[in-house]
């Protein structure tokens, strides 16, 4: 476990804290809201893959940088800062590690070069309820000779207003709750059968509900081994939480940067507001979390890395401890900005309401403490 | 000797390896009951005889205190040497030879500001195990204001003759020696302490034990009627010793914080989620059965991961050059909620077993998790109360204001 940066994953971090603070601040976000953008900028996508980020994860070979997820959650935290709306997590995280571990060598070499140069985009099709639930998959994959037939629905699919690919889950054998039975699809969004449902969501990133209605993939596009998608899902969901984790870090540590110059900043009673110790206590209590959560995230970066066998261990541990800091710290952020905290003129509700899509993405607080629980044999 | 490159710290390592072989008593590599825990010092019993062969063979290689210099009986040793004898202890299940407050605590800041008499006087019997030392800092009336202390230091000429009262002392009715923080001008606050030490069989002195909410304890109220203590037992100059005084704070706090306060390994206690799988239950699946409990179990324990990783991460922190001063301030505050929501949930899972005092009916490991809750209260107020933890980090830390 290491928790020192090396040289490069250092210069990638500063050149990515550089690129959202100055590129993508909360208020590039508030401009995509109010002109009806849900969250989606397709000129930031360009920037992005001439930075070369949609790469990070992908080998030399494939025409990626192959720096590995440590470096990743380097750009995760830094566009985590500015609550930047960006296809990262569901493309150069998901996307490239889904392939990377289930793909086929052809299929490698057909994907991993355009998920790298910013071409294609993908988002991961699930969840079909409200909450995450992995082995809950009820959406019928038929084989048909040829391939499959897709039949079912999908809930709140980050990115999936705009994503050129989705990688759907589908289930060709057994029922909603087997973990035997999960098949993974590449699905282009143009197939037929596909239909798209565009939500605009409180954190203004937009997502989509998904209708696949009799929609035909070819063998070429099943992604690993039918009915054991679950061995690819899982390691993947793991990276993708990580690397959440490592964006909900950066929106802590921004939103408590920004409440601690208020605490600086703001009179009140002819005082600093920040010399009155019971605002002093919350604001320690909130470094002391984000501290904890920044030792869980290196470390579960760092387990990927080093393909440590306690990555699923550590991955619900930094999903679960970020989450409860980042719901601390955005709510906090609010009641300690007082009046002006809750004005939409203010950055601090952006905060909070990212903060609650982050939490629910991927698994609660709740639903890590529940898997830490089992892993932990009780 | 330096050694410096890796093979010379093979070559030490081998050298240590073959001298545990031959030194190390079979009985001292086996797990330690509380009761032969040694302490040194002139009541020392030895209650296992080999634990005086191991402590004398320790002390004269001075591996008692493997980086002190060797000329004032310690080991000589590099950080990096330290870490393989520890190393190599760990691995045949060496018992630490002497538990000390003079290693852990009086030592270093002895090394830093004591003069060379001085330091040849004392270090080298904290070394041996002969001289088992106390502290007195905090008083009745100077608890979290540690330096609005009162006990009186007057010069009498040939002599200081000290006035006052003691609390918290730990151990103070084993102890041979005292180290004091005594006030030498009262005009001034911090720049009116010096520290001096001094034999707690010197006339005058007299120690009461104190009994806590969770039974006996280590801790005594030390009373100093007119004791006469020779002048060449005062520390660095007088009205210096509040910088002395800050610096053993810091040996007191980070010894605390690492050691989690204390692990329940050997004790027979077991964590709260295994005596929330004996007494809750589980079902077919192996879960807890009050699944509001198993979830406030899982938050605990991965509060208790963070906590570890942080310790670790600022270690390899401070490695690698970087500012870590950050990072450990929050750790005591951070290690005393962590211990302290462990006990709750133990007794919680205990249910009424976790609700025994002493005598029959109970499990001892029962019994010693409903002591250890009510004595890990004292963790957020011990060392620096987790509210002037809190202080401090707002204000070193985060650079907030002090109120006007």
């Amino acid at each position: 476990m290491t928790f020192v940066l090396t040289e490069d994953q250092e210069m990638l971090r500063d050149t990515a804290v550089n690129f959202t603070r100055d590129e993508l601040p909360v208020k590039h976000l508030r401009t995509l809201r109010d002109n009806g953008k849900n969250g989606v900028d397709a000129e930031a996508r360009q920037k992005l893959a001439e930075l070369g980020f949609f790469g990070v994860l992908i080998p030399e070979e494939y025409d990626g940088v192959g720096m590995g997820l440590t470096a990743m959650g380097q750009v995760m935290e830094a566009q985590g800062r500015t609550l930047a709306s960006t296809p990262l997590l569901q493309t150069a995280c998901i996307g490239a590690s889904a392939i990377l571990l289930g793909g086929t060598e052809a299929q490698k070499k057909e994907w991993l070069p355009n998920i790298a140069s910013g071409e294609v985009t993908t988002a991961l099709a699930l969840d079909e309820g409200s909450h995450h639930n992995p082995t809950g998959v009820a959406t019928e994959a038929e084989s048909n000779g040829q391939g499959y037939t897709l039949n079912g629905a999908k809930k709140y699919v980050q990115d999936g207003h705009h994503a050129d690919v989705f990688i759907v889950v589908g289930r060709t054998f057994g029922e909603a709750g087997d973990t035997h039975g999960l098949t993974l699809f590449l699905v282009p969004r143009d197939a037929k059968g596909v239909s798209v449902q565009t939500l605009n969501t409180v954190d203004s990133h937009g997502a989509a509900h998904l209708t696949l209605e009799d929609v035909q993939v070819d063998e070429a596009h099943v992604l690993g081994a039918p009915d054991k998608g679950h061995d690819i899902l899982e390691p993947v969901l793991d990276r993708a939480r990580i690397a959440l984790a490592a964006e909900m870090l950066g929106s802590s540590l921004a939103a408590f940067e920004m409440t601690l110059e208020y605490l600086q900043t703001r009179k009140q009673f002819g005082q600093l507001i920040g010399s009155f110790q019971a605002l002093q206590h919350r604001a320690a209590q909130m470094f002391t979390d984000i501290e904890l959560t920044k030792s869980c995230v290196a470390a579960a970066l760092s387990a990927v890395d080093e393909q440590r066998n306690d990555i699923a261990e550590l991955a619900s541990l930094a999903k679960a401890r970020a989450g409860e800091t980042v719901h601390l710290v955005s709510n906090d952020t609010v009641q300690l900005h007082g009046g002006i905290g809750m004005t939409d003129d203010h950055e601090s509700g952006f905060y909070m309401k990212r903060a609650r899509v982050q939490e629910a993405l991927l698994g609660s607080a709740s639903f890590h403490r529940d898997r830490y629980a089992q892993m932990n044999g009780f | 000797m330096p050694y410096d490159t890796p093979s010379d710290l093979e070559a030490f390592r081998t050298e240590v390896r073959e001298w545990l072989d031959e030194n190390c008593p079979e009985s001292m590599r086996t797990p330690m009951p509380e009761d032969e825990v040694v302490w040194g010092g002139r009541r020392e019993k030895f209650k296992n005889p080999d634990s005086k062969i191991w402590l004398e063979r320790m002390g004269e290689k001075g591996w008692t205190a493997p980086t002190w210099p060797t000329e004032y009986g310690g080991g000589g040793l590099s950080r990096e040497q330290a870490k393989v004898l520890d190393e190599e202890m760990r691995r045949i299940n060496a018992r630490t030879p002497l538990f000390s407050f003079g290693l852990w605590m009086f030592g270093p800041a002895l090394i830093e500001f004591g003069n060379e008499e001085q330091k040849k006087r004392f270090l080298p019997d904290i070394v041996m195990g002969k001289t088992r030392w106390c502290q007195g800092y905090s008083e009745p009336g100077a608890g979290s204001d540690l330096a609005g202390l009162q006990t009186k230091c007057e010069d009498k000429g040939d002599h200081y003759l000290i006035n006052g009262q003691k609390v918290w002392t730990s151990y103070a009715d084993q102890a041979d020696w005292i180290f004091c923080l005594v006030r030498t001008d009262s005009s001034v606050k911090h720049e009116g302490i010096s520290f001096i030490l001094f034999d707690m069989e010197s006339e005058g002195v007299e120690t009461r034990p104190i009994k806590l909410i969770s039974g006996s304890s280590p801790f005594c109220e030390t009373f100093f009627n007119d004791v006469k203590v020779p002048k060449d037992q005062l520390v660095g100059e007088v009205n210096g010793g509040w910088k002395i005084a800050k610096r053993l704070l810091q040996h007191e706090r980070s010894s605390i914080s690492a050691s989690g306060f204390g692990s329940a390994r050997g004790s027979g206690m077991l964590g709260p989620e295994e005596y929330a799988k004996i007494h809750v239950g589980t079902d077919k699946d192996g879960k807890v059965l009050d699944g509001d409990l198993r979830g406030r179990i899982a938050d605990h324990m991965m509060y208790a991961k963070a906590f570890n990783l942080t310790v670790r991460r600022s270690g390899e922190q401070a490695k690698a050059g970087q500012e870590v001063g950050h990072t450990a301030s929050i750790i005591k505050y951070a290690a005393a909620k962590m211990n302290q929501d462990k006990f709750e949930l133990m007794i919680e899972a205990l249910g009424t077993e976790g609700l025994g005092w002493e005598g029959e009916g109970f499990d001892k490991g029962a019994k010693m998790a409903t002591r250890g809750w009510l004595r890990s209260k004292g963790n957020s107020i011990e060392g620096g109360t987790s509210e002037v933890n809190l202080n401090v980090v707002a204000k070193r830390v985060l650079g907030l204001r002090e109120h006007q």
